[in-house]
């Protein structure tokens, strides 16, 4: 059970502000039902350029309920400049706190009201769109998204970054890229040694080499396709050719080449060593248990 | 306030006679079964009329029991110790709606070489037999598929799945820790090879479990140490927990009946009164095919968690497939392998009831449900004005 404060609670039970305003001069909407929660947001603006009333609609946990509501209360009055300024760690503050796992409730709420000063911004054309490139595909976040909640927060280690925006909470294939953007902006603050780190040794003795090949197979491959319903197993390694055996939906993939290419062997040369060549299997591909569902 | 338990899938009440059974074993029984004084000897007493009563629920000779901590190492005893005792078979299958307990087991297993098959189910969340008769072949050690399905109740045919998978020479374990006192079970009729049950799931205490290993299985021991429970599982016998479960697979022999009759009355009702008075909701999982006590219904355009906290303040316990209850991002892997949308599993509601529930609590849980449901539907920008 999460430890929710009774200021959240109360926020949950006796939601203020819920609805849409008719004719708003604002509109952000974030989240989606796949992504477990989503927020649309609304405000109208007094003569003086003052947020005058501003209203929620949320499909989420007790938390996202909870911080949507709290943030319409917030920034009733302000002008677009000061609620620009709001951050997420305003909107949990003023919650008394949040659990770590549900700060991205509160980066939720950030992104809503960004995207309803942005529609009203652009003359109400203008819908939220994602910034800079795609990082978790599992929950469509971007690196310029992981940055902003890296540095607002402070944030050093990936399962804060996934608290905080739900990047690398899926398949966890991309959670290597976002240790690189900790690193990149964090530098020198990060104390824990990151799992990607680099594990090329000189000279590896072929038992090594095999090990370091199933080692990365399973923590660096396997988890991005899994993801897609596929799977892979290492058959063999001979000399620098490595012989993997795609399982379940990677099996009846057209993306197969691909998948060997691009993710096996571009990740297998990053960690071990640049000589290395993939090759499929042919006889295990022809295997019952590669034509299932 | 009263609370209304409806979580029995997760953990259930102890029984006062299963309790009442375990208080001397405190402070005046207290001895080491394996001590050479009769004040600790004559507890092994105690442990063998314990193992007698859970092999009389099961069908089985006593000396095929062996008492463990738990669900959890029943399922890793079993898993492990097969692939242990069988060292030239690589492949294990189960399926994908397993307990993490077994599936988490077998990903690592995957790490270390071994070839894991996840079966696939339907919409349902039934199996296709002739899939798994396919998939079993000479380099298969174990096959691992659950009695039931703790999220959404489904029974898998596994006397049927037994016989399939031990006529090609493949050793089969299933985990049976919701089935125990709710489907009739004979183990010297069956094909079963090794089953886990857990003792807090039929009114005995946490951390108190069962091993059934079909006397002639190859098992090696998972736990090393003492030369307890005939050398198969080491470690100082929690004797109170085995007392009381011994209890509890007693009381369950005779609730069985009830299970079937009354909790199954009271689940039909809770469910269909639900379903029927909350629009846009359905239910998870094979109808006919199922629990007595689980039902698993989803409710479009809102959130589990939040579901919960709403009954949580009138006191109803029940638990959710949604991600945010888990603590993961990801909504329940059961669903999803059943290929519910993100939509319904997200607000997916596990109502799960024992003998103890009554029909007033039923009938409360009713009333309250639809008004719930409304409230977080007003709140939810996917439903239209």
């Amino acid at each position: 059970m999460w430890e929710y404060t009774d200021k959240l609670k109360d926020h949950f039970f006796n939601p203020r502000n819920v609805g849409e305003i008719e004719d708003p001069d604002g509109v952000g909407e974030v989240g989606s039902l796949a992504c477990g929660d989503a927020l649309k947001l609304t405000f109208k603006l007094d003569a003086k350029g003052k947020i005058a009333d501003a209203k929620f609609k949320t499909f989420g946990c007790a938390s996202a309920i909870a911080t949507s509501s709290v943030l319409t209360e917030m920034i009733k009055g302000l002008t677009l400049d000061e609620a620009a300024k709001v951050t997420n760690k305003d909107i949990a503050d003023f919650l008394g706190g949040l659990p770590e796992q549900k700060m991205h409730c509160s980066v939720m709420g950030r992104e809503a009201l960004e995207a309803a000063i942005e529609n009203y911004n652009s003359g109400g054309k203008k819908k939220h769109e994602l910034e800079g490139n795609v990082i978790c595909t599992c929950f469509g976040v971007t690196d310029k998204e992981i940055e902003r909640v890296i540095r607002e927060n402070n944030l050093t280690t990936v399962e804060e970054v996934t608290n905080y925006c739900k990047a690398g909470g899926g398949c966890g294939g991309c959670q290597s890229e976002i240790e690189k953007i900790i690193e990149k902006i964090q530098g020198d603050k990060i104390t824990e040694v990151p799992v990607s780190a680099l594990r090329r040794a000189g000279k590896l003795t072929n038992i090594q080499k095999i090990q370091l090949i199933q080692q990365t197979i399973n923590e660096q491959i396997r988890p991005a396709l899994r993801a897609h319903g596929g799977n892979i197993e290492l058959i063999d390694v001979d000399g620098n050719k490595v012989i993997v055996a795609f399982r379940g939906m990677c099996a009846r993939c057209r993306l197969t080449e691909f998948t060997m290419k691009d993710v096996v062997e571009a990740k297998l040369r990053e960690f071990i060593s640049e000589e290395l060549f993939v090759e499929e299997d042919k006889e295990s591909a022809q295997q019952p248990h590669n034509h299932r569902e | 306030m009263k609370t209304i338990y409806f979580d029995n899938n997760a953990t259930t009440k102890v029984a006062e006679q299963v309790l009442e059974e375990m208080v001397p074993l405190f402070c005046e029984l207290y001895g080491n079964p394996s001590s050479m004084h009769t004040f600790g000897g004559q507890i092994g007493r105690r442990i063998k009329r314990a193992r007698e009563q859970v092999a009389d629920l099961l069908g089985c000779e006593p000396s095929e029991i062996i008492f463990t901590s738990g669900g959890t190492e029943s399922d890793n005893a079993a898993i492990k110790g097969t692939l242990a005792a069988l060292p030239h078979r690589r492949k294990i299958i189960t399926t994908r709606v397993e307990h993490p307990a077994v599936l988490t087991v077998c990903r690592e297993l995957e790490n270390h070489g071994y070839t894991v098959v996840e079966m696939a189910v339907d919409k349902y969340g039934r199996l296709d037999l002739v899939e798994l008769e396919e998939q079993v072949d000479d380099d298969t050690a174990l096959v691992t598929i659950m009695y039931a399905n703790n999220e959404t109740g489904v029974v898998f045919p596994i006397e049927k799945i037994a016989e399939l998978v031990t006529d090609r020479g493949a050793v089969f374990h299933t985990d049976a820790v919701q089935v125990m006192g709710k489907i009739p079970l004979n183990l010297s009729k069956s094909n079963i090879d090794l089953l886990s049950l857990s003792g807090h799931k039929l009114h005995a205490p946490k951390g108190v479990g069962v091993l059934y290993v079909r006397k002639g299985t190859r098992l090696s021991p998972y736990m090393l140490g003492g030369h307890q429970e005939a050398g198969r599982r080491a470690g100082t016998e929690n004797v109170p927990g085995i007392v009381g479960l011994g209890k509890a697979c007693e009381l369950a022999a005779k609730n069985i009946e009830q299970e079937n009759s009354k909790v199954k009355y009271l689940r039909d009702k809770l469910e269909h009164a639900i379903l029927e008075n909350c629009p846009d909701s359905q239910l998870n999982g094979d109808k006919e095919n199922r629990l007595p006590n689980t039902t698993n219904i989803s409710f479009e355009y809102i959130e589990g968690e939040a579901i919960l906290l709403m009954l949580d303040k009138y006191g109803i316990c029940a638990s959710s497939g949604s991600a945010c209850t888990s603590g993961s991002l990801e909504p329940s892997h059961v669903l999803r392998a059943m290929g519910v949308p993100f939509t319904a599993a997200h607000g997916s509601i596990r109502f799960s009831l024992s003998r103890y529930n009554t029909e007033e609590e039923v009938d409360y849980t009713v009333e309250k449900m639809p008004q719930i449901v409304n409230q977080l539907r007003k709140l939810s920008p996917f439903v239209a004005k």
